[in-house]
């Protein structure tokens, strides 16, 4: 099973700079573990306390990760995963 | 510094007193590398405050892709602050997330939605370290360094 993630510039640091890596894992939460083994540091970037990050957004096949179960979220094989941190302030 | 074309300029200042007392946001794509803010895009502010802005999560999501198509990059994100300078206050210095984009910030605090002047200041944010920057405001972009496009 193989699944594409799509990593942001501000991430890149994690992933010696490629645009997008490779991970697997049946849900997203398992996917988040998987990249941990492989580009460390990158995990804590993207949850805080056990759930997703207020201001990172992950989409599946385009979808928002809120919508379908956050990180509880089924994947499989060939799925799409986009992380972009959001664009806000105050 | 910001090099900025007059009508992207006078779009981004339209923007943000149309939608006061609400912040307004937006970037300007460009191709990736060139600094060049050529391309204009209104965005929403999904949480419609006057002391919050955030980008939809599905307009994030089209306008990520629409740029990669593109190889662009967003050379600009701008927001207004309707009631205080136009400085990055801590929130927007913490999110800050796009440490190769100009970060600008126009302030309506003295004119809401009427004409009159605003503050217009750029910024890079890099690590949570604000640097201001000079603003040139020029009547069209220069061309290209390649010099096989137009101006």
């Amino acid at each position: 099973m193989t699944i594409e993630v799509r990593i942001p510039t501000i991430l890149r640091t994690y992933t010696d700079g490629e645009k997008a890596v490779s991970g697997e894992g049946a849900s997203l939460a398992a996917l988040i573990d998987d990249l941990e083994a492989n580009h460390p540091g990158i995990k804590e970037r993207l949850i805080d306390d056990g759930d997703l990050r207020r201001f990172v957004n992950v989409y599946v096949n385009d979808e928002d990760v809120r919508f379908i179960g956050g990180l509880e979220a089924a994947l499989t094989d060939g799925d799409q995963v986009v992380v972009l941190p959001a664009v806000a302030g105050g | 510094m910001l090099t900025i074309a007059q009508d992207t300029y006078d779009a981004i200042v339209a923007h943000a007193k149309r939608d006061h007392p609400d912040e307004a946001c937006g970037v300007v794509a460009g191709p990736e590398g060139s600094d060049r803010p050529e391309r204009f895009v209104e965005m929403v502010n999904a949480a419609g405050s006057p002391t919050f802005y955030e980008f939809d999560s599905t307009d994030l999501l089209a306008l990520y892709r629409e740029m990669d198509d593109r190889d662009e990059e967003p050379i600009v994100i701008y927001h207004s602050h309707t009631a205080t300078e136009a400085y990055p206050s801590v929130t927007d210095i913490g999110l800050a997330s796009e440490p190769g984009a100009h970060y600008v910030l126009v302030s309506t605090r003295e004119h809401g939605n009427n004409d009159g002047p605003v503050e217009f200041r750029s910024y890079r944010i890099v690590d949570g370290v604000v640097t201001e920057e000079e603003v040139d405001v020029v009547p069209a972009l220069p061309g290209p360094e390649n010099g096989t496009g137009a101006t």
